[in-house]
């Protein structure tokens, strides 16, 4: 879509894109070709002299046992993230849509977890957890069981999945709402009619109506568990006990900043852009405009 | 509803109720937090009714600094998390109109590059190169400023892309009639583009404005000095005390003062706060 007429002029347009483009040229894309090209590098613990290596940092990664736990921590903690996010959303989408008073009653009550901050979300939650004072560590303490996240990795990994999901389900909750509201009335009435239950109708029509929406959803809730969950496990474990919780993005803000390895952080970085760059490519081709609110 | 079924009604409501009482529980307690002193806040199990120490606990978080933490009076820390949001967000809901507007109503050499430029940042978080983009804040000497903290997260290909799809629904008869008044095209921009977009521009404001208060990251890197913490950054601080206690009745207090804002901004702009959520994702 372009339009039709313009205005014409030589110079005026570039000084109203300068502003965008001069932060993004020094913020976004000086920094990410700098990230290439340590990635590439290596400096010499002796001297200053940085020389090339190709690509001796990332082979280096992939061999180390670390990064690869680290790996697989991250899958772990978001498709723990997403799956319980979406689902509780959906329930609580469902049990939304079918009632017809105080829908927005519940709506406002359940939306503002999205405007509290990661890092505040996980102070809430390991105050509540905390192996000393935590009233959930005391109830859990009255049924026999000795919570200690800071001892125990799985339990570490099953505090930041909690905060982060109970973070994540108010924005999952407004868009499966939506997608909820956007079938039409009458494909249900007539499965009713036909005689379809509850159940059946959920899985015959609602939920392939509702793929667009889950399907973009996956996608957020993917890269919110990604790259947005970083203040929650700051606060919450700072990537312990030994690694448990240590998701990639912490690890090169982990690696870069207190091991001060330069060149193995650029590498990192640069395998999260290729992530990163993958799941927008993910999120523009597959969805397009074909979510319908 | 599509037939009567009492029961399912019941228990839609029921499940609803259970959601809303499972997200609010971290509240409820971190409001009982509030109001009790340190050593209530030692026993176990704490208390789950208010105490008499809010006042105490509000005026100590707000006006006094801690010395085991090293972080600020809070009442500091709201005022920088505010310049810091407020700025975030008018600059990239400027920039971001300026360029839509250049990339819908010119024509010139380029423009696609532009284009596409603004769309890769889309692609950069800050998380994923956090090194080099502060050794370039660190370069340009912005470390613990406030235009360190701003100025860098200012860059938006989703406002960009968002108000370029508003001015393209904007009719081209508006723009043909101001050209025949003899209205230059900032004149078009400040009469007609931006007050024919401003409930956008309002509902991206919301947003926009979660988005720079809840930052994290930037402000723990770009700020060494304690005057410029910000308080979501400060209650990491105030949580890392190693081997002391946490003193969680001021930990508490200030988390929830850290909340006020944004949250009241969400429920008071509810109509807003949605729309602006599903525009930035379209």
């Amino acid at each position: 879509m372009e339009k039709r007429v313009y205005f014409r002029a030589r110079l005026f347009p570039y000084l109203l894109v300068a502003p965008q483009i001069i932060v993004t040229l020094v913020f976004f894309i000086w920094p990410a070709a700098q990230a290439l090209k340590l990635s590439v590098m290596r400096e010499n613990p002796f001297g200053g002299n940085t020389r090339f290596v190709g690509m001796q940092n990332f082979e280096r990664l992939f061999n180390d046992p670390i990064y690869l736990d680290s790996f697989q921590t991250t899958i772990l903690f978001s498709v723990a993230t997403t799956f319980s996010g979406l689902i509780i959303a959906l329930l609580l989408a469902l049990a939304a849509d079918r009632i017809i008073k105080g829908a927005t009653g519940y709506r406002t009550f359940l939306i503002w977890p999205y405007a509290v901050a990661p890092a505040v979300a996980g102070a809430l939650w390991v105050f509540l957890f905390d192996p000393t004072i935590g009233i959930i560590t005391y109830a859990m303490a009255l049924f026999g069981y000795d919570w200690n996240h800071k001892l125990n990795g799985n339990e570490a990994m099953t505090l930041v999945v909690i905060a982060a999901t109970w973070k994540q389900i108010s924005y999952n909750f407004l868009f499966f709402v939506a997608g909820l509201q956007a079938i039409p009335r009458s494909l249900l009435e007539a499965a009713a009619i036909d005689g379809a239950g509850p159940l059946r109708r959920f899985w015959t029509v609602t939920f392939p109506l509702l793929s667009p929406t889950t399907f973009f959803l996956l996608v957020v809730n993917v890269v919110y568990a990604f790259f947005d969950t970083f203040g929650i496990i700051d606060a919450v474990t700072k990537g312990g006990p030994a690694g448990a919780t240590n998701i990639l993005v912490y690890k090169v803000y982990s690696d870069g900043f207190v091991g001060l390895d330069l060149g193995g952080s650029a590498a990192q970085s640069v395998i999260l852009m290729a992530i990163v760059i993958g799941l927008t490519v993910v999120q523009f081709r597959f969805i397009e405009r074909k979510v319908s609110y | 509803m599509v037939e009567r079924r009492p029961y399912l009604t019941f228990l839609s409501h029921a499940f609803l109720v259970l959601g809303v009482a499972v997200v609010a529980f971290p509240i409820y307690v971190t409001v009982i937090a509030m109001t009790h002193g340190p050593q209530a806040l030692l026993q176990v199990p704490i208390p789950l009714l208010p105490g008499d120490q809010l006042w105490n606990n509000l005026n100590e978080v707000l006006f006094v600094g801690r010395s085991t933490s090293g972080t600020p009076p809070t009442w500091l820390m709201m005022v920088n998390s505010l310049v810091m949001a407020i700025g975030i967000t008018v600059g990239k809901i400027v920039i971001s109109i300026l360029s839509a507007f250049a990339i819908v109503y010119f024509r010139f050499p380029f423009r696609m590059l532009f284009f596409w430029m603004i769309f890769i940042t889309l692609m950069l978080p800050v998380e994923v190169r956090i090194l080099p983009t502060f050794e370039v804040v660190a370069g340009l000497n912005l470390l613990n400023s406030y235009t360190g903290l701003i100025l860098p997260l200012i860059a938006s290909a989703t406002a960009t892309f968002l108000f370029r799809q508003v001015f393209m629904t904007i009719p081209d008869e508006l723009m043909e009639a101001a050209r025949i008044d003899g209205a230059s095209a900032m004149r078009f921009l400040v009469d007609v583009v931006v007050p024919m977009s401003r409930t956008n521009i309002a509902a991206l404001f919301v947003i926009l404005f979660i988005f720079g208060w809840n930052q994290y990251l930037w402000p723990l890197l770009v700020t060494t000095e304690s005057d410029f913490y910000t308080v979501v950054m400060g209650i990491q601080r105030m949580l890392r005390v190693g081997e002391s206690v946490p003193e969680w009745n001021i930990i508490m207090t200030t988390t929830f003062l850290a909340m006020i804002p944004p949250v009241v901004v969400v429920i008071a702009m509810q109509g807003l706060f949605v729309k602006g959520l599903i525009d930035a994702e379209k």
